[in-house]
């Protein structure tokens, strides 16, 4: 038996921990190519409201996003203080939203187009007007499929 | 020149990269998006004015003032009670002469099933907050979601969304979701 054991005492070697970082370096690129950074920087501020049906909207790169809300702080001197449409980077007015609408139709796929979604995020005491002016311009675009976006209401 | 230059630690290189990958957990926000999905009615020229001759009873009228209050077929009532109303006014279980019309219709797994031809139909002030408009939509859609779901319960044992696709069509047909909303009054109030 001694034949075998030599020494007695030998230590368990360590285990080998180089290939932790690369192990952690899967993961980072993972997240790095899955995570999707804001896109639009908002100058409205956009509290959506609460409501008790709510969809997920499954498919993101199928969603365009309508903001409509008041200017914040820094914009109310230029743009004042009545709700403003924000279509991707910049303030608009009711008539830019035909051309926003073929513009993002444009940027999808043939075969996707069909299934679009226009996300209308609200702030939510705008006036239902405005609201109404846009929707317009949307059946007028015949974009007809949107959502309205609201958070999921807690049960009380 | 034969003693080997030593070799540099990579010890420190799995905590460099964790630190990018807290960071990259911490800055990431997978929010999905949710809302309320509808469908608006294609756009008809003005002029071609589609007044459709629907019969009193069979639309169940949903008015909002511009300020936030809710008038439901004439009688003023709270955003908690639409839900109910609006499921009595698509059902109309005893056939209430005031109640909508039900027309017999055939439809798989159920056979002939009466179908009621209620409409419900949304109309709100220029000024009426978005909030209380979201708030009246989304009872509306629950109303029909309840029904289709209660139904579903029933039949199939399941909920509505765990129904096959041929099964959710056909309860669709029964409770279809027909929500018409016209043109937002504008009356007063600033001009845009």
């Amino acid at each position: 038996m001694s034949k075998f054991r030599k020494g007695g005492k030998k230590e368990l070697p360590a285990i080998s921990t180089a290939s932790l970082p690369d192990v952690v370096f899967i993961l980072l690129f993972f997240f790095m190519v899955v995570v999707q950074m804001r896109e639009v920087s908002l100058m409205i501020k956009v509290k959506v409201p609460e409501a008790a049906e709510v969809n997920k909207l499954e498919k993101k790169s199928l969603v365009s996003v309508i903001h409509i809300g008041e200017p914040l702080k820094q914009y109310q001197t230029k743009f004042g203080t009545a709700p403003r449409i924000q279509l991707s980077d910049q303030f608009a007015s009711i008539s830019d939203i035909s051309n926003f609408v073929i513009a993002e139709r444009e940027a999808k796929d043939e075969a996707e187009r069909p299934s679009m979604i226009f996300s209308l995020k609200i702030d939510e005491s705008t006036k239902m007007g405005i609201v109404a002016d846009v929707k317009t311009e949307l059946r007028k675009a015949a974009a007809l499929h949107i959502s309205y976006s609201a958070k999921k209401k807690r049960e009380n | 020149m034969s003693k080997k230059l030593p070799e540099v630690p990579a010890a420190s290189l799995a905590d460099i990269a964790f630190m990018l990958l807290i960071f990259f957990l911490v800055a990431t926000q997978m929010n999905t998006d949710t809302g309320l999905e509808r469908r608006l009615p294609q756009w008809v020229e003005e002029t071609q004015e589609n007044e459709q001759d629907v019969n009193e009873r069979n639309v169940f009228v949903v008015l909002v003032n511009r300020n936030n209050d809710l008038l439901v077929q004439g009688q003023w009532s709270k955003v908690s009670d639409l839900r109910e109303k609006a499921k009595e006014f698509m059902v109309n279980p005893n056939n209430d002469p005031a109640l909508p019309e039900k027309e017999p219709k055939e439809i798989p797994f159920f056979g002939e099933v009466l179908v009621s031809k209620g409409v419900i139909s949304l109309q709100n002030d220029r000024d009426t907050k978005y909030e209380m408009y979201i708030a009246v939509q989304s009872e509306l859609v629950g109303a029909i979601n309840d029904l289709r779901n209660d139904l579903a319960q029933s039949k199939f044992g399941r909920t509505y969304e765990k129904c096959s696709e041929e099964q959710q069509s056909a309860l669709k047909e029964i409770y279809p979701s027909r929500i018409s909303e016209a043109e937002p009054k504008r009356i007063g109030g600033e001009k845009l």
